[in-house]
């Protein structure tokens, strides 16, 4: 199966190819993806080495002149440690990047803490303006990718990770999509996790809702699909709770209850493999299935 | 006859910054900060950046980014003197409804290329902006970022002068006001780091408009350009 960061590498060197305005920034991370189209356009291909303060910054100067800079490496890196850079550097100044990450939460769980940025979404909700997509599938971050790129001058976030759904939804960017329908709960499965909660969820009359856009979070849509009970199960592949907020001020005028699920705050030191991690975390179809019958009871 | 503003900011020389300055009010702390840079600021505007009031949109236009945000009452006095900002802003410095922070804000003041406080984000922004100049065939128009000896100390300065440096980026430009604040000093000059990261260097006395016009006009082909202001120490 393709993974979405090869995908991403295509649709980059595609659009670098399509449009002078593109230009896309790496610490080193992700760089020998880019060699072939970096020997065409060599001035739209930096590689700053092992520096992400400077990536971000960098991407910045170049939104700055007019370009539409891309920036990508691990979201630990990308949005974690120069997180200054990101509220200042593009925010602050005005102008807008597209920043892909990978490995998210738990890509890589044999490499430890250090590789895993669960918070990143959470963080990036402190800022204002940030688009956020989280795909579930190489498809959908290929027209995810796309649209990011020709969103204007925004500011943009891509959440690119190992974990994916066997097959491709029609996503559309900022929108929810309804997956199953039923007449109890509305259980919103974020990118990757739709699977598991499409196997989480079989039998039970809820609607499952699909997202592989989060921000910004399709209210409309939630409404909607509510039933006789507005009970809302969020289920995210990042921190537990990231959007139950959002949830709660879609809800704010009527009694509701909202369940968020996600990756736990609480530091989980083993190493091993993401089926393992997922399955510690209850975001296995078993773990969810548990908690999501008893909240709903 | 008319009372044109413009007929008006040409007359401003280097003598009347003092009075402009003096202008503002309410940011005593950063004083010998904001003193510091007036000197390289004002031969910047007067005789070395090819930007105008006019120009400030200009796609070839230079880019001046003052990453040493802290004190800019000499930058706003400058900015005034040339035309960018009108004088009668200068008395609301720091106020609610004034563009004229105690950081300035690129998106509040006219020919403000970018919002600083926090240090150590112009050289990584003059990076790229540099590099996206020349992405866009672009290569005659200079970047220039204002830095101070203690600004210095943030990792991230290093981290784009290291780069700069190693590829080249010959439009790029820092003048480093060395006024001896940094807590743990430059041992051997911060030319020298410059230097050894494959940049041109230079470092001149800080109040001479004749040994900064030089050095910042000095040719540095196919390596970016670095210039050390020395000023009085602080306090």
């Amino acid at each position: 199966m393709e993974t979405m960061r090869e995908r991403f590498v295509t649709v980059t060197a595609e659009l670098l190819e399509q449009d002078p305005r593109t230009a896309v920034v790496l610490a080193d991370i992700g760089a020998a993806g880019f060699t072939e189209v970096a020997r065409r356009h060599p001035d739209r291909v930096v590689n700053v080495g092992i520096r992400e303060q400077l990536l971000i910054g960098t991407a910045a100067g170049l939104a700055l002149t007019g370009m539409r800079p891309i920036a990508h490496t691990f979201a630990s890196f990308l949005v974690e440690r120069p997180f200054e850079q990101v509220k200042l550097d593009l925010g602050h100044q005005g102008v807008g990047a597209v920043l892909v990450s990978a490995m998210g939460s738990y890509d890589w769980p044999a490499g430890g803490r250090t590789h895993m940025s669960p918070g990143d979404v959470a963080l990036l909700d402190t800022l204002p303006g940030w688009t956020v997509h989280v795909p579930g599938h190489a498809d959908e971050a290929d027209a995810l990718l796309r649209h990011a790129v020709a969103d204007g001058d925004s500011n943009v976030y891509v959440r690119l990770s190992a974990h994916q759904n066997a097959a491709a939804q029609p996503v559309e960017p900022g929108r929810f999509l309804t997956v199953r329908h039923g007449a109890g709960a509305v259980v919103l499965a974020v990118g990757p996790m739709l699977d598991a909660v499409l196997a989480a969820t079989e039998g039970l009359d809820v609607t499952v809702l699909y997202a592989a856009s989060v921000r910004p979070f399709d209210r409309a849509a939630l409404r909607s699909a509510l039933g006789a009970r507005a009970d809302v199960v969020l289920v995210e592949p990042y921190l537990a709770g990231t959007s139950n907020n959002e949830a709660h001020e879609a809800l704010a005028d009527l009694p509701h209850r909202v369940l968020g699920l996600g990756v736990p705050r609480e530091e989980h030191r083993h190493y091993g493999s993401m089926d393992e991690h997922l399955a510690a975390y209850g975001l296995d179809a078993t773990g969810l299935r548990a908690r999501i019958t008893g909240f709903l009871g | 006859m008319t009372t044109e503003t413009s007929t008006e900011i040409h007359s401003y020389a280097f003598q009347d910054l003092p009075g402009l300055m003096g202008l503002m009010t309410g940011d005593e702390k950063h004083g010998p900060a904001a003193t510091s840079t007036l000197d390289a600021l004002w031969v910047l505007y007067d005789r070395v950046l090819r930007v105008t009031p006019d120009t400030v949109d200009a796609p070839d236009r230079d880019r001046f980014l003052l990453s040493k945000g802290h004190g800019p009452m000499a930058y706003y006095a400058v900015l005034a003197a040339k035309g960018f900002l009108p004088v009668e802003l200068l008395p609301g410095f720091g106020g609610y409804d004034s563009p004229l922070g105690h950081h300035p804000d690129r998106l509040l003041v006219p020919g403000v290329e970018i919002g600083s406080g926090s240090l150590g984000h112009g050289l990584p922004l003059a990076v790229g902006s540099a590099l996206g100049l020349r992405a866009q065939g672009l290569t005659d128009p200079a970047v220039w970022t204002l830095i101070g000896d203690a600004e210095f100390d943030e990792g991230s300065n290093h981290e784009a002068l290291a780069f700069a440096g190693a590829v080249g980026l010959d439009r790029l430009h820092v003048v480093a006001i060395d006024n001896s604040s940094a807590t743990h000093g430059w041992s051997g000059g911060i030319a020298a780091r410059f230097e050894a990261a494959g940049w041109s260097a230079r470092t001149v006395d800080g109040r001479d408009h004749q040994a900064l016009f030089e050095a910042f006009t000095a040719p540095h082909p196919g390596r970016p350009h670095a210039v050390v202001a020395q000023v009085e120490t602080k306090n």
